[in-house]
């Protein structure tokens, strides 16, 4: 029997991930299921208290792999207190009894390519070095054009005419990307879908209210952390913008730190750790068109603690409704909606008196 | 036959009714207890509208607002349904259009809106901690054993406020037991309180927000004169209060429903027994709660379901 490898869930990025894994290793790769309130409940029982919600997300998704019969789990890691999940989860893990064996894909902060290697030629020794930077560079492509639809979706959906056409044509975009073994099909077959998802009927004003999403990575990414905060902007018609997603957190941000950095003079002289100097570049730069930015992070977020004081000052200097939203594992959505509608009126309003 | 407007606001507290002619006048008005049953707080104000009001008005359209207002809207068939912020606003801007802020602080939360010109430029509402509301000043009452009610004007007799923390209200409240262990006179301690919970507010929800000239105050901790004094102590300005001030939510909706669609309204809710139910899919581990609205035998409405899997039990029934 083979063994099966397993990780956890964020936002549809499972897809590349389990075409990585499936490409590179001999083991039955199973993503975990899919993240539901018993997720939270899982990872909420076993996790310390006060650590940040995203924590108790991927625990209870290793602890629901592992139920299901995973034996080898994958981890990444770096950044803010990311970088000690993967031991803390472990350590929780064994404690409570499971046996498995843990991958941790980026040490140190950083990922090397050899180092990387390394780790999969533990796994498969088959597989050679060439096949390794093959496969893990249309990965990375896989990625890049699931976020470069993910943008164009984005401005998009909240003014769709049919009902789910955008998401319905999403879901067959990714299993045709699935399909792909090499660049220039993979290639082919992004252009292909962009020209449909262009072509989907839309019916959108001129002067639509349009909307900024920053904050903490993984409540940004993860729709269930964030109540659905996206699918709820859509409703209320509203396009959308978001500058985190994976292809920027593996390469864009890197590039461009020092650029940010020079346009954040009048208010950082140093990174603020994780995404903090990010986001108080991104309000500066929002505050130009958009009518108002959403903050998400989790409750205790220390990097984004640390930027929001920041933030607000920016959105006070330049003018733009600004809103933040602390997640952590309330059951109830109530509050949240009320508060989004509540913006919602309040820059509309703004915007029919310019 | 002149028409009217109903709003309704729907607090966790309190229920407010209003009835208003085309000119914005509350013709009527009614504000009672909702002690955990709304709908049943909300059928009360209704049949006392029924009995008070005049043949000649007819009801025209009906806006529910509060943190019950889908529920409620969905029996009354309202015309709108409107979150409490932008309500208030309305409200307020209709009876003082040169207002500023808006300071609220009610029985579960605390907010602020600031305006500008008429439009609302900024809001804040407390964050998910019911610190320094109403709910913290009643159940602190109790402790000490006195009315509520009595609370201002106990405050008002002391000329040396006790310090209290004003952080939080775990910290507030042990603050407050030693304090009173230690032998601090009452009035004191009370008017600490009011102070504390002015000070909470300002270091919390208004952290920040430039809070800009005329001020009103509203909500159910308006009527603590202890607490607005407190609050014109430390802003060292004049701050108004309405003697409608708790009324401005339902107003506001009461108003804002004048744009939609003329509706029939009917004031024989008491005739219909009106109950909620509540079933879990059960289709995938999410287990969503939906909820379901009952008018006598009939579900009039349902919500709680995110998926199309959820379908299939909401239009089973």
């Amino acid at each position: 029997m083979k063994r099966i490898i397993s990780f956890p869930h964020l936002g549809n990025y499972y897809i590349p991930v389990k075409y990585l894994l499936e490409k590179l290793t001999d083991f039955e790769v199973r993503q975990s299921p899919p993240i539901t309130k018993k997720t939270l409940e899982l990872g909420e029982k076993y996790s310390p208290n006060d650590v940040c919600i995203p924590f108790k997300y991927n625990l209870g998704n290793f602890i629901e792999s592992l139920d299901k019969g995973a034996s080898i789990l994958v981890q990444a890691g770096g950044g803010c207190r990311y970088r000690y999940y993967a031991e803390v989860q472990e350590k929780i893990l064994r404690d409570l009894g499971y046996e498995f064996s843990f991958i941790k894909l980026i040490s140190k902060d950083k990922m090397r390519v050899k180092e990387t290697y390394n780790i999969f030629k533990k796994l498969n020794s088959k597989l050679s070095l060439y096949k390794f930077i093959n496969t893990f560079i249309i990965t990375l492509f896989f990625i890049y054009y699931m976020d470069k639809i993910d943008v164009i979706i984005r401005k998009r959906i909240g003014f769709e005419v049919d009902k789910n056409s955008f998401i319905n044509l999403r879901e067959k975009m990714y299993k045709d990307f699935y399909n792909c073994n090499n660049l220039t099909t993979l290639t082919i077959c992004y252009f292909k879908y962009r020209k449909k998802f262009k072509k989907l009927k839309i019916d959108k004003p001129k002067n639509c209210l349009k909307v900024g999403i920053i904050g903490e990575l993984y409540t940004s990414m993860e729709p269930f952390s964030s109540y659905f905060l996206e699918s709820e902007l859509a409703k209320m018609n509203i396009e959308l913008k978001r500058y985190t997603d994976l292809s920027y957190l593996l390469w864009k941000k890197k590039l461009t730190t020092k650029h940010m950095l020079r346009k954040t003079k009048h208010y950082c002289k140093y990174t603020l750790g994780a995404d903090g100097l990010d986001n108080v570049y991104r309000t500066i730069k929002l505050a130009k068109k958009y009518d108002g930015i959403i903050h998400t992070k989790p409750f205790g977020c220390t990097p984004e603690v640390g930027a929001i004081p920041i933030i607000k000052k920016v959105a006070k200097d330049k003018n733009i409704p600004i809103i933040f939203f602390s997640y952590d594992s309330e059951t109830s959505n109530e509050g949240i909606i009320t508060r989004l509608e509540a913006f919602y009126d309040l820059i509309k309003y703004r915007k029919e008196k310019k | 036959m002149k028409k009217a407007y109903l709003g309704i606001d729907i607090g966790s507290i309190s229920t407010k009714g209003v009835i208003i002619d085309s000119d914005n006048n509350i013709l009527l008005s009614k504000y009672i207890w909702t002690e955990g049953n709304p709908i049943k707080a909300v059928k009360e104000i209704i049949e006392y509208f029924k009995n008070n009001i005049s043949d000649d008005i007819k009801i025209v359209s009906v806006g529910t607002t509060g943190s019950a207002r889908r529920l409620i809207g969905s029996i009354l068939n309202a015309s709108i349904i409107k979150n409490e912020i932008t309500a208030h606003a309305i409200g307020t801007l209709s009876i003082y259009p040169d207002i500023k802020t808006i300071i609220e602080i009610g029985g579960q939360d605390s907010k602020i809106i600031l305006i500008d010109n008429g439009i609302v430029t900024d809001y804040a509402m407390n964050s998910l901690c019911a610190a320094g509301t109403g709910a913290f000043l009643s159940s602190q009452a109790k402790r000490l054993g006195i009315d509520v009610n009595n609370f201002g004007s106990i405050a008002l007799t002391s000329n040396n406020p006790t310090p209290i923390a004003a952080r939080c209200t775990v910290f507030a409240e042990s603050d407050l037991v030693h304090k009173a262990q230690m032998g601090y006179n009452k009035n004191d301690i009370i008017a600490g309180l009011c102070k504390s919970v002015a000070l909470n507010y300002l270091n919390n929800v208004a952290k920040g927000k430039k809070i800009a000239e005329p001020i009103i105050f509203q909500g159910g901790v308006s009527k603590n004169i202890g607490v607005v004094k407190s609050f014109e102590d430390i802003l060292n300005t004049k701050i108004i209060t309405d003697k409608n001030g708790h009324l401005m939510g339902a107003l506001g909706v009461a108003i804002l429903s004048k744009d939609k669609p003329e509706i029939e309204f009917d004031f024989n809710i008491n005739n219909y027994k009106y109950s909620t139910n509540s079933k879990f899919c059960g289709k995938c581990p999410n287990n969503c709660e939906v909820i379901f609205i009952n008018k006598d035998d009939e579900i009039i409405d349902h919500w709680g379901n995110r998926c199309p899997r959820g379908e299939k039990i909401t239009n089973k029934n």
